[in-house]
């Protein structure tokens, strides 16, 4: 246990280490563009499994707790002129709030029923939004990014190795989870809620806590965005692909260990990437569609489960 | 601004309009509300009826409203296909076919969607007939005929289904395999067959009512995320499975829509549905005509 914490760890500082590396010695801005998009999709992915993977409430809502976060960061950008840090803090607490009321949620509703009102809620915020003249409206608003800090010579760059830290910060709260009491509480109301309650597992405690930390998370992910883009609109900022693609990214991935949505979101992030270059942004929404069922068909654990399946087998094999 | 007559205009659209959107809910009665298929692609394959409909009206001239009749047969087999696809993979295997089976008709109705946008592009599609475009006119109120023409096939094709569910035979095997489905195994009947039955009938409907939206409005690829929430307000709202609860719910919906237009303006329109669905579903999940499960 302990190793393997220091595996990990290690990995992280690799990976935070080799993140600014390459702010530093690539000049092509490409690779930031498209990395970031990457990332981002791992923190929206690995936050979602919180609570859709562990607890197993399905959330639509991915897009909402997004756009809210683009939107925190428009609002304090325009309104006070807050800087970086500040906009992904403040969009981390609206997002915790709204998780917060999303836990409430789930006190009356299940299944089905729970998905929908998540899309229901996205919806309703996006139009709130739209009729906000302040933010831009429907017809969304400009945003001009201030000067950047060292040691970054470019914005994007800059942006990249933030949304960088936001990934090592969510992989650890999502993997502390898993591991903790909390993991097991989760998992425990997934399986059969009403049993759970009954011997014992605070499940209205830990809903809200997974709502919570699943929000702030989605959250803040979505605050770089609006400097990202230097533009936000209500129907970019709230798309149902967010929502969509997020769930896809953990399903593929697989949502029975941490790992599974990283995984899933780099494989599906890449391809989306690759594909948007080269043949055209429809066939890649085409592509999440097809793979979505066809993982969903074929494969419900996901690339988690088919990897441990095919351990399994070996193992069986030998001995 | 406000006035009682444009509350009253409001009042006589809102119903029509409701009438209309039975008519696109019916399906969605049937399949999420009897056969708990939780068919987020309702509304995808509504609008792929409608791209249909607009195939033959725009290259073989064919009336609408005849298109979503010929259409009919050819959704009743893509009904019948997409259950025992569902069946296949999910209801057999039994356990936590909800989260896989919400994300697996989410990515039927992504799939569609591009399809649409693949073949017809990202534009609004209209179709043309002698009712679209004319009005009725009855003092000062206007009533644009496509609303009537909708009013009309809405009625007929809602009062049909509860003759359907309620006198025939098969019929009443759909209801008796959504209130137990081991007593009808037990009875010697294959329940899935039914079930697959209803699923076809579910998706048949579609077809005419693909047509009813493209005749009251021009459709584009994604119109079916607006109607995600109008088709499950309404669904919810009146109780899963109440074919007369659901022309009472979406008449509900409809009135609510067109005086919250007529007060707030266009851009607070798609929230409506949405808004109701979230109140129904927090205070009243049950519906408001529902039997309680």
């Amino acid at each position: 246990m302990k190793r393997t914490g220091i595996y990990f760890w290690t990995g992280a500082a690799l990976f935070l280490g080799g993140a600014l590396l390459m702010t530093q010695l690539i000049g092509n801005q490409y690779p930031f563009f498209a990395g970031y998009v990457i990332l981002q999709f791992i923190v929206l992915a690995v936050s979602w499994s919180i609570l859709g993977g562990y607890a197993g409430y399905v959330n639509f809502g991915t897009a909402a707790f997004f756009g809210m976060g683009v939107y925190t960061a428009v609002f304090l950008f325009k309104a006070t002129g807050a800087p970086l840090p500040v906009q992904i803090a403040a969009a981390a607490a609206v997002g915790a709030l709204m998780g917060f009321a999303l836990g409430l949620l789930t006190l009356r509703m299940q299944g089905i029923f729970f998905s929908i009102a998540t899309i229901a809620a996205t919806i309703i915020i996006e139009t709130a939004i739209t009729n906000w003249r302040y933010v831009g409206g429907a017809a969304g608003i400009q945003l001009q990014r201030p000067a950047v800090t060292a040691p970054f010579d470019n914005y994007v760059e800059m942006l990249f190795f933030v949304q960088a830290l936001l990934v090592v910060l969510a992989v650890a709260v999502s993997r502390y989870i898993q591991r903790s009491w909390m993991g097991r509480g989760l998992q425990a109301l997934k399986d059969d809620e009403l049993a759970a309650e009954c011997t014992g597992v605070p499940t209205l405690r830990l809903k809200l806590m997974a709502c919570v930390i699943s929000g702030a998370l989605m959250c803040a992910a979505g605050a770089p965005s609006a400097m990202y883009l230097q533009y936000a609109d209500p129907s970019s900022a709230f798309n149902l692909n967010y929502s969509v693609s997020t769930l896809a990214m953990s399903l593929i991935g697989g949502t029975a260990h941490w790992a599974g949505p990283v995984i899933g979101a780099i494989v599906l992030g890449t391809t989306q990437q690759l594909l948007t270059v080269t043949i055209s942004s429809e066939v890649n929404v085409l592509v999440l569609g097809v793979m979505l069922v066809l993982f969903v068909v074929a494969a419900p654990e996901g690339i988690i489960g088919l990897v441990r399946r095919f351990r399994r087998k070996r193992n069986e094999g030998e001995g | 601004m406000f006035s009682f007559e444009l509350l009253l205009d409001a009042v006589v659209i809102g119903v029509l309009l409701g009438c209309f959107y039975a008519a696109v809910s019916l399906g969605l009665s049937i399949s999420f509300g009897l056969l708990d298929v939780p068919h987020v692609a309702h509304p995808a394959f509504l609008v792929l009826a409608s791209y249909a409909v607009y195939f033959l009206n725009e290259h073989y001239g064919v009336d609408p409203l005849l298109a979503g009749l010929l259409i009919t047969p050819l959704f009743f087999l893509f009904g019948l296909l997409a259950y025992r696809l569902y069946y296949e993979t999910f209801e057999k295997r039994g356990s936590d076919a909800g989260v896989r089976g919400i994300a697996f008709f989410f990515g039927i109705a992504f799939i569609i969607e591009v399809l649409i946008i693949l073949q017809f592009g990202v534009d609004q599609r209209s179709v043309t007939a002698d009712y679209v475009g004319k009005a009725w006119r009855l003092g000062d109120m206007r009533i644009p005929f496509r609303l009537v023409v909708a009013f009309v096939v809405a009625v007929a094709l809602t009062v049909l289904l509860t003759l359907y569910l309620s006198r025939t035979f098969m019929g009443r095997a759909i209801r008796a395999v959504a209130q137990d489905q081991e007593a009808l195994r037990l009875m010697g009947a294959n329940p899935i067959r039914i079930k697959q039955w209803a699923f076809g009938i579910a998706t048949a409907v579609l077809g005419i009512a693909g047509a009813l939206l493209i005749i009251v409005a021009p459709v584009e690829p994604t119109l079916d995320r607006a109607y995600i929430g109008r088709t499950f307000c309404v669904v919810v709202m009146a109780g899963l499975g109440s074919m007369s609860g659901t022309l009472v719910a979406a008449i509900i919906l409809g009135v609510a829509e067109t005086i919250v237009l007529t007060l707030f303006g266009a851009s607070w329109a798609p929230a409506i549905s949405f808004a109701m669905l979230l109140g129904v579903l927090a205070v009243r999940p049950q519906g408001l005509f529902g039997r309680r499960s």
